[in-house]
């Protein structure tokens, strides 16, 4: 009984970093740009549909293939930020709503276009397969895979953020824009390494997550709201906030599925809006 | 004497439309039903100034309404389509109690996640609603017990134009009442709103329940006119589908809701018959370019004209 209980939540701890690799760079986009981005999820789609191609078209090795998607979703995030997104820093949310909504719909008809409408799968490399035993139960050496690597990309995050000069830029920016500006900080540059580092991740989070969230072209429509819920629970512009949220997103929606299935999703979205209600400015935001 | 132009031009046009165009009957009624359902978004959006991705949810409870009372015997349309309005607005009231609370983006998340949590809803309880293969068995009685519904979709049609009409003045009214200009201020300034002695979640409350009503009518004529009710009337697809026909025509205007729906959907059906594979391209595409080329809609860019063309007299 507490064996399967560890087992659960392991299993939603590793769907949970997915989700929060996926949406931490949605999380400092809108916390410094105030911007409603609904098409987010296309770029972990592009991440997946780029290693899906380079293991299947290339003959590449999966390893070698999440470089790769990290790569191509950030070089697309900033060529879209560049040519598209800029435009529409200073326009109402509701025009970012249109815009992001006309790229979501144009990414799930190119991934049509290229790839046809059914689901995705690759072949694990052997090393990646099979169970390991911990904690009295069984957890998949993939799962096992996910939790670590995230771990890693997020101690590494935490770094940059913490350490680093452009950690230091990218705080200071979103804190407070207008200062920021005032002493010299280039936003618009920071806006958009911010924007390609956030791709980038959501790129490999949607390479490893063709595994354990699917990959068709559906995709950024069908975790559309899990993607904003973390940001917006967690707190737009921060970093630890969308980590909590997404632990919560995970590991309530995999309990919720396994043990009261007839519930569905509903546990997870019943705890969110919940959570959005007591925390309206996200777990670690603060008012604007 | 506009007015007159005006109501003429309500009166003239579905008389001459039904006269030159008899066979697409069926396609403008949906874009007049969607019309309606982009109309009660703006009061919502444009007026109270209360974004949501999830204004579908209100349009199913009234297309599941209507659909659940028709098959289950009642089939008479006119007091279905009021008492699924009730049922729409009741709903309402927690979710719009729930969702004033937020911030801008925040009430985008909360309409979402509500949007989200009843398509599933409505998924699961595939016992009540049919589920994936969509609502069987709906037998609804001639309107008025004089009008049954023809192939051709004329009935349908004179039906969706007339909800539409009364709904139209219902917003219009609304919109000029003080209620309405009080809605209007606390969209320009909350706070200064709220300071003024306006109680502004109570306001914005009620502005919800009236959108999600007149939004429960349009799905209820919707399903009252194609006999058909299916998952996709409450899902998240069609929320953000009408909010982009809203963008599209321009927000706070009344008449922008009817342009985006008729553009939308002319477009919608046009490419995904000249093109059934791709045509969310084509879509996605016009989307973006109307949100750089005219970030308040057709009527903003209309109005952005004139007044460059005063200025230049």
């Amino acid at each position: 009984m507490l064996a399967q209980f560890i087992g659960v939540v392991l299993d939603g701890i590793a769907y949970a970093s997915l989700l929060f690799l996926i949406s931490v760079g949605l999380s400092v986009t809108m916390g410094l740009m105030q911007f409603a981005n609904l098409a987010h999820g296309a770029f972990a789609m592009a991440g997946g549909y780029m290693c899906v191609y380079a293991m299947q078209a290339l003959g590449l090795s999966y390893l070698a293939a999440l470089p790769i998607a990290f790569l191509f979703s950030m070089v697309l995030g900033v060529i879209l930020e560049r040519l598209l997104y800029r435009r529409l820093y200073s326009a109402s949310h509701l025009a970012q709503v249109l815009f992001t909504v006309g790229l979501l719909y144009l990414s799930m008809g190119l991934a049509v276009l290229l790839f046809g409408p059914g689901a995705q799968a690759i072949h694990l490399p052997p090393f990646l397969q099979g169970q390991i035993a911990m904690f009295g139960t069984q957890l998949s050496v993939f799962r096992a895979f996910t939790i670590i690597f995230v771990l890693i990309v997020a101690l590494g995050l935490a770094f940059v953020v913490r350490w680093t000069r452009f950690g230091a830029r990218i705080r200071c920016s979103v804190d407070n824009r207008a200062a920021a500006i005032g002493i010299g900080i280039d936003v618009d540059k920071v806006m958009t390494y911010a924007f390609a580092l956030g791709s980038g991740l959501a790129g490999v989070g949607g390479a490893l997550g063709v595994q354990l969230m699917g990959l068709d072209p559906s995709f950024p429509l069908k975790y559309l709201a899990y993607f904003l819920l973390i940001v917006v629970v967690g707190g737009a512009g921060s970093f630890i906030g969308p980590l909590f949220a997404a632990l919560v997103v995970g590991v309530v929606d995999t309990a919720g599925r396994y043990y009261a299935p007839v519930l569905g999703s509903f546990t997870m979205y019943f705890l969110m809006i919940a959570l959005l209600l007591i925390f309206p400015h996200g777990l670690v935001g603060r008012a604007r | 004497m506009k007015a007159a132009l005006i109501v003429a031009g309500w009166i003239a046009a579905p008389v001459l439309y039904m006269a030159l165009f008899p066979d697409s009957l069926v396609l403008a009624s949906q874009i007049l039903l969607m019309g309606l359902f982009a109309l009660s978004l703006d009061l919502l959006v444009g007026y109270a100034g209360v974004a949501s991705l999830g204004h579908a949810v209100f349009f199913g409870i009234g297309a599941y309404g209507a659909g659940l009372l028709a098959a289950n015997g009642w089939g008479e349309p006119l007091s279905a389509l009021v008492l699924t309005m009730l049922v729409a607005a009741i709903f309402a009231l927690p979710v719009g109690l729930l969702v004033v609370r937020g911030g801008s983006l925040g009430r985008l998340m909360i309409t979402l996640g509500i949007a989200t949590l009843v398509s599933e809803a409505a998924n699961r309880a595939s016992g009540i609603t049919g589920g994936a293969d969509g609502l069987q068995g709906m037998d609804v009685w001639p309107l008025l017990g004089l009008f049954s519904y023809d192939l051709q979709g004329r009935t349908g049609f004179v039906y969706a134009w007339i909800v539409l009409t009364l709904g139209f003045l219902a917003v219009r009214s609304i919109v000029a009442s003080p209620f309405g200009l009080s809605l209007q201020a606390i969209r320009e300034n909350p706070v200064r709103a709220a300071a003024l002695g306006t109680p502004v979640r109570a306001r914005l409350t009620f502005a919800f329940v009236l959108s999600a009503a007149l939004a429960g009518a349009a799905g209820a004529v919707m399903a009252q006119t194609t006999q058909v009710v299916a998952l996709n009337s409450l899902g998240v697809h069609l929320s953000a589908d009408v909010l982009v026909m809203l963008l599209i025509g321009g927000v706070g205007r009344l008449y922008g809701g009817l342009i985006g729906a008729a553009i939308f959907m002319v477009v919608h059906h046009w490419l995904s018959d000249l093109d059934p594979v791709y045509w969310q391209i084509w879509i996605g595409l016009i989307l973006i370019g109307a949100a750089l080329a005219a970030p308040d809609g057709i009527l903003g860019a209309i109005e952005k004209l004139r007044s460059r063309k005063q200025v230049a007299w």
